[in-house]
């Protein structure tokens, strides 16, 4: 019995081991999909950096049209680079063998990366890359280390000196209470075109973007839910009513 | 219009007993009236297997089981298929939802002796349907062929492999195939979609028809056949349709206000329901970081990997398989290690209801841990609750025997 009682208190025990979490401290994001022009802004930074090694092969141009309000001429136009139908996957060039023969490793298909990695851990991979010489592509990265991948958004962001800090690990000087560093790159080895700011906000649209991609009916599915929550909250009403008829005679 | 359908039901049920189905199982089939509300999960499980089967059907329609097409067909599914998202997420939610609803379920049996004589056949057939799901749920977690699909599969198949002498001959049987392949996915998509839901329903089937033959138990073990008013109908049982059917409208409802409330908002379930690394690929090249099985067989994979120590030369890995093999077998012998006069735990003494309280505590810790790394506190924390999970069945034969029983009213007590 002893064993029992002890057993019981152990049992609240566990919630210690909750503590670990993951191994690279992360900037955190909050997405938002119904913000349509941040969608566009990041769909636009997507066809022009990222396609061209990184397939949507799940997705479709053409509801990815109509669902960020873009006329579908206008689409394909300017966001096709290829001779893709509109109806089509987005499928890229780049065969899988040239991929892992130039990086490394096969650019990966990226419609559900934001599903597996998350949103925090993405926007935080793109703002993560730093110099390194000894890198083949003379770019490393805090959060992915020696990843193949080089800096695509250089022209964007510049490069970092050294390897960039989680924006949450601010330091303040004890005695001065003055901020030491503010997180970030904060030492650049080629200057980009894009303030830090104006950066943060470009990867924000595109980490929205791929937060799109990997659910892209996420919004019907919350607009449906809602209904069918309306839907039950009556149903639920009638079947108490219908409860209390039947059961009053029985206690 | 009346008369001419009483001829047709006359008609009918002198060659079908369709009426007398009806009055048996439903209208007539008097169930004690005092049933709370721990007793509705039989109905909604029977709900979410009704609901497994319908989504199921559509989901077969675009599905594509070969390992070059498995995960884009999902893809498929979810992004071109009119509606398809909502089919396949009632569907990953269903199975979740199975298991918990069958976990209360089973706990009810516990709570309140449903097992004891005279329903062993019912808790058996209970217990081979939960195996059944076991297997059906382990099965269709393969067929997205994501990474952790592939990678759970691969672990769960490689413990056939720890059996001596035929361990390995019979993990390629399984697999049919050196590693997990196609083969592997087209087999479990047949029994999956076929074998095993024919096993369930017909095991549904008998699980019922044990019940109506002996009739519920409820939250105070009375006999409500030892009282029958004077047409035979026990004077504490009320009809199970109207009362336990549209009765239970509105628990139905709140259940499928929160199943709703997973598939339309939170359809990952914080990556257990649907975990974040099968969004990707299965690759037999890369390993995952943390492979585990899905959520419900937590508590299992938790007591195989609390061994991890041989004993007499033994591997600890067999040790293992055969421990968790033995926690599924002790639920089948639970009627026969309850030595307790009284069923429910109203009227147990104190010892049978700290071992209940502590059994239940000890499998969600199991389940949780189960899914978690396994690290230095989680592996201590495996050994003891595995061994109260093991405790609460084998020392159940004394402590349900030798303790304090209260007395059972011969009739449902009054509120």
């Amino acid at each position: 019995m002893k064993k029992l009682f002890l057993s019981l208190i152990l049992s609240v025990t566990p919630l210690v081991a909750l503590a670990a979490g993951p191994s690279v401290e992360l900037d955190s994001i909050d997405t938002d999909i119904s913000d349509k022009a941040s969608l566009q802004r990041g769909l636009q930074t997507y066809m022009n950096y990222c396609m061209a090694c990184h397939s949507l092969e799940y997705g479709r141009y053409n509801r990815v049209a109509a669902d960020l309000d873009i006329p579908e001429e206008i689409f394909a136009e300017n966001l096709i680079f290829t001779d893709a139908a509109i109806g089509s996957l987005m499928e890229n060039s780049m065969s899988r063998q040239d991929g892992a023969d130039w990086f490394g490793a096969a650019p990966p298909d990226l419609t559900l990366v934001a599903r597996v990695r998350g949103e925090d851990w993405l926007y935080s991979y793109m703002r993560g890359f730093y110099q390194d010489d000894s890198r083949p592509m003379g770019v490393n990265n805090s959060v992915f280390e020696n990843v193949g991948m080089p800096h695509v958004l250089m022209e964007l962001q510049g490069l970092c000196a050294e390897a960039p800090t989680p924006v949450s690990e601010r330091r303040f000087d004890p005695l001065t209470g003055n901020l030491m560093t503010s997180g970030g790159c904060e030492n650049y080895a080629v200057e980009g075109s894009q303030t830090k700011a104006e950066y943060d906000e470009t990867i924000y649209d595109l980490v929205n973007f791929l937060e799109y991609m990997g659910e892209p009916f996420a919004a019907d599915r919350e607009r449906i839910g809602w209904m069918v929550f309306a839907f039950l909250a009556v149903f639920l009403v009638i079947g108490q009513l219908l409860y209390r008829e039947l059961w009053k005679d029985i206690h | 219009m009346s008369n001419s359908k009483s001829n047709f039901m006359t008609w009918l049920d002198h060659r079908l007993p369709v009426t007398n189905a009806y009055e048996k199982h439903m209208s007539k089939y008097y169930a004690p009236r005092n049933l709370n509300f721990w007793y509705v999960f039989g109905l909604l499980a029977t709900l979410v297997f009704a609901n497994q089967i319908l989504t199921g059907i559509w989901l077969t329609m675009s599905y594509v089981p070969s390992a070059d097409e498995a995960f884009r067909s999902v893809e498929y599914i979810m992004r071109d298929v009119e509606m398809g998202w909502l089919i396949r997420y009632m569907h990953s939610t269903g199975a979740s939802a199975f298991f918990i609803v069958v976990y209360l379920h089973m706990f009810r049996g516990i709570m309140y002796g449903s097992y004891q004589k005279p329903r062993e056949l019912i808790w058996l057939f209970g217990c081979l349907i939960y195996l059944v799901l076991m297997a059906e749920g382990f099965m269709g977690y393969v067929l997205p062929w994501g990474q952790m699909s592939y990678w759970g599969a691969q672990v769960i198949i490689s413990l056939f492999g720890a059996i001596p002498v035929i361990g390995d001959g019979l993990a390629e049987w399984i697999r049919g195939d050196f590693l997990i392949s196609t083969i592997t996915l087209n087999r479990f998509f047949a029994l999956h979609v076929i074998a095993l839901p024919l096993v369930l329903a017909l095991l549904i089937v008998l699980h019922i028809l044990a019940l109506h033959e002996v009739g519920s138990n409820n939250p105070d073990g009375v006999d409500i056949k030892k009282h029958m008013d004077e047409y035979g109908r026990p004077l504490d049982g009320i009809p199970f349709h109207p009362y336990y059917t549209l009765g239970k409208l509105p628990m139905i409802i709140i259940f499928l206000m929160v199943f709703s409330g997973v598939v339309f908002f939170f359809p990952e379930m914080d990556g257990k329901f649907l975990e974040y690394a099968n969004f990707e690929p299965a690759n037999a090249l890369k390993t995952p970081e943390n492979i585990h099985p899905v959520w419900y067989f937590g508590a299992y994979y938790a007591i195989l990997r609390a061994i991890d120590f041989s004993i007499l030369g033994i591997d600890a890995k067999l040790l293992g398989v055969c421990l968790m093999g033995a926690a599924i077998a002790l639920l089948f012998i639970l009627p026969w290690l309850d030595r307790s006069p009284v069923k429910s735990w109203r009227y147990k003494g104190m010892y049978s209801k700290v071992a209940i309280v502590v059994f239940a505590i000890a499998f969600m810790v199991l389940t949780w841990l189960g899914i978690q790394p396994a690290t230095g506190l989680n592996n201590l924390l495996s050994k003891i609750f595995t061994l109260i999970y093991f405790a609460f069945f084998l020392l159940m034969p004394f402590y349900s025997k030798y303790e304090k029983t209260k007395p059972v009213p011969e009739r449902v007590p009054e509120k």
